[in-house]
């Protein structure tokens, strides 16, 4: 008797240490309550293609990040990373492929807001806070409760939400800054209040768009300090161009060129590899 | 070093003014108000006896207080620029003047209507000579407007110049439709020749008194209103909407719910402002849905410092009280005027005339 063979699609993505970008890693990390992610995997991207005006900016990308895991995309300018945030939070939306959070939410169906709301923070290439307000009202907007109308119209901070605030203000050190309006900080500290703002909004995965532009040498080591703290507990996907700083964050680095993945693996196993060095180099 | 343009709380100006000088002032502004009507009841020869002219002319101008009120809550504090206001203004209006045209017409039909030889009321017309079904009319008719336009707009995402041009449209769509006589509302003459409201005589002294006391207590009202939303996390969120939009939905908040409820609430402010403005002023027509007027109120505002919630009743107050002084004195240099003001206040008063007035205590 002949045996059925079973179709690939079925399968479950094999662990592949060779690093060819479809190996799902992280399994056995806890994720928070509420979110499916019975393999371990809290963000599958599977042969997503996104084309503005004929230009393809991603092409057959796939890539999984685990449960709590910290996890770099580096790659030249015009690579697709900022386009590949932009499909996870929902502000653009692919031509085809898959795109779930945790097992069972389909990001393509979702709106920015429902993806926010489901746990997937964002913080921008350019820091955005918002200017008029003070730090301090900054996190309250941020932080995570019901953010309905009516809700906003009768809520009020009790007392644990005024300690939460408090707590990721030592953090980032803003805690003498409380009450400027957030226009008025340095750059590097708008950095670290867009960082505060996604720490008290408590996501389950963070997206972090060039986190540490524009900070000086004490910053990004305290930055790096502060993601690698956060891995575990959340998963991270930070987009840099700073090698020293990935260096010093990732366990795991993914390279992007020409809207998909190059190459995968330890910081030394991509920057030992051909294909990298070329696209780097030029040559 | 500039502090950024919007204050989210009132009391962070009236710290730097002194939060006993500005309360003091207010309160005095306030019993002048209040003064008036009464003073009004004295009889003629009366030193202090405040003529029925200036009566009327100071009620419009709280009238027109309570509008830019309303247009700041949408501009300044949730960045919609909105040129269309004086449509909701006028819907507000020509729903009291419906009820008091059934009131001057008796048991016949208004007198347009005669004129037309009609011989029954339009169907939108029925219960209207019922006083609480014309001040429901009053909130539903600007509300629901606002209500469907507002979910349309913001659920297509249409912001910034798009926005201001699509509500100066409708006003003047609004005017269009006013005009015809086949609408019902009395074509290009409006509505006037008021008689009673409630069998009240409409020109006696108490009625006058009555109404502008009820305009004083909409603009105070508002006034609170505008306030514990600005305090509010509410008020907060939408500061936050009008500086970061995507920032804001990154963050898990849906901008539609938000600006849907302040542009509904200010257009039924607007709508409150027209009902209490026609018995004064005595006449309602299509002219008020003009775009020229909505784009006035955006002066008002802009004039008096956006973002706040002084700044627009300053500014529809020292506007509109030049106007009438101008157009007595020099009538045909009045627009010249308006004009100028405009120009030397986007020049040099980037946060309006209560910007100023901060930059002096401070």
């Amino acid at each position: 008797m002949r045996a059925t063979p079973v179709p690939e699609f079925m399968l479950e993505p094999a662990y592949d240490p060779s690093g060819s970008g479809r190996d799902p890693i992280g399994a056995g990390a806890l994720a928070s309550k509420g979110l499916n992610v019975r393999h371990g995997t809290i963000l599958t991207l599977e042969d997503i293609n996104v084309s503005f005006d004929g230009f393809k900016a991603l092409t057959n990308l796939t890539l999984y990040i685990g449960v709590g895991e910290l996890r770099c995309i580096i790659g030249p300018n015009g690579a697709g990373k900022t386009t590949m945030m932009d499909v996870i939070t929902g502000k653009t939306r692919p031509d085809n492929g898959v795109a779930y959070f945790g097992e069972t939410l389909d990001l393509t169906q979702m709106s920015e807001v429902e993806i926010a709301q489901s746990g997937i923070g964002r913080k921008f290439q350019k820091p955005t806070v918002f200017e008029a307000l003070s730090v301090f009202e900054n996190l309250e907007l941020a932080q995570k409760t019901n953010k309905s109308v009516w809700a906003s119209l009768r809520a009020k901070l009790t007392g644990e939400q005024k300690d939460r605030i408090d707590d990721v203000l030592q953090t980032i050190k803003l805690d003498a800054s409380r009450q400027r309006p957030a226009g008025l900080l340095s750059h590097g500290q708008k950095q670290f209040l867009e960082i505060g703002m996604l720490l008290v909004q408590d996501p389950q995965l963070l997206l972090l768009d060039e986190p540490v532009a524009g900070m000086t040498d004490a910053e990004t080591e305290f930055t790096a300090e502060l993601f690698k703290s956060l891995a575990r507990k959340h998963s991270l996907m930070v987009v840099e161009h700073d090698m020293g700083f990935v260096g010093s964050i990732a366990d795991h680095v993914t390279v992007l060129h020409q809207g998909s993945v190059l190459a995968e693996g330890s910081l030394e196993q991509v920057q030992a590899d051909e294909r990298v060095i070329e696209v780097y180099l030029g040559r | 070093m500039t502090m950024p343009m919007n204050q989210t709380l009132l009391a962070r100006a009236s710290a730097k003014l002194g939060p006993q000088a500005s309360m003091a002032i207010g309160l005095l502004v306030l019993a002048v108000l209040l003064a008036m009507p009464l003073l009004h009841l004295l009889p003629a020869d009366n030193a202090l006896h405040v003529s029925a002219y200036s009566l009327t002319l100071v009620g419009k101008i709280l009238c027109y207080c309570i509008v830019a009120l309303a247009l700041d809550l949408v501009w300044g504090y949730a960045g919609l620029l909105s040129l269309g206001h004086g449509l909701f203004f006028a819907l507000g209006g020509y729903a009291m003047g419906m009820y008091l045209m059934r009131e001057a017409a008796g048991d016949g039909l208004p007198a347009f209507m005669s004129f037309l030889a009609w011989t029954e009321l339009p169907w939108y017309w029925y219960g209207t000579s019922n006083f609480l079904w014309a001040l429901c009319l009053v909130v539903l008719a600007p509300g629901l407007l606002a209500l469907v336009f507002g979910f349309f707009a913001f659920r297509s995402r249409i912001k910034g110049v798009y926005f201001s041009i699509m509500t100066q449209a409708l006003t003047f769509a609004g005017m269009l439709l006013f005009f015809r006589n086949e609408t019902g509302f009395g074509g290009n003459n409006g509505f006037t020749n008021f008689r009673t409201i409630l069998g009240f005589d409409i020109t006696s002294a108490h009625t006058r008194a009555v109404l502008f006391l009820a305009t004083v207590v909409l603009l105070v009202a508002s006034l609170y209103l505008g306030w514990r939303l600005a305090r509010s996390k509410f008020g907060r969120v939408l500061t936050a909407l009008r500086d970061a939009e995507n920032r804001l939905m990154f963050c898990g908040y849906d901008p539609r719910g938000y600006k849907l409820f302040i542009w509904v609430l200010s257009a039924v402010l607007c709508g409150l402002a027209g009902a209490l403005y026609v018995p004064q002023v005595g006449i309602i027509n299509p002219s008020e849905m003009s775009p020229t007027n909505s784009i006035e109120a955006a002066v008002w505002v802009a004039l008096g410092g956006r973002g706040t919630l002084i700044g627009p009743l300053l500014g529809a107050g020292l506007v509109n009280g030049m106007k009438s002084w101008f157009t007595v004195a020099f009538p045909e240099y009045w627009l010249f005027a308006l004009g100028f003001l405009f120009i030397v206040v986007t020049l040099f008063l980037p946060k309006g005339v209560i910007g100023l007035l901060r930059r002096k205590s401070s």
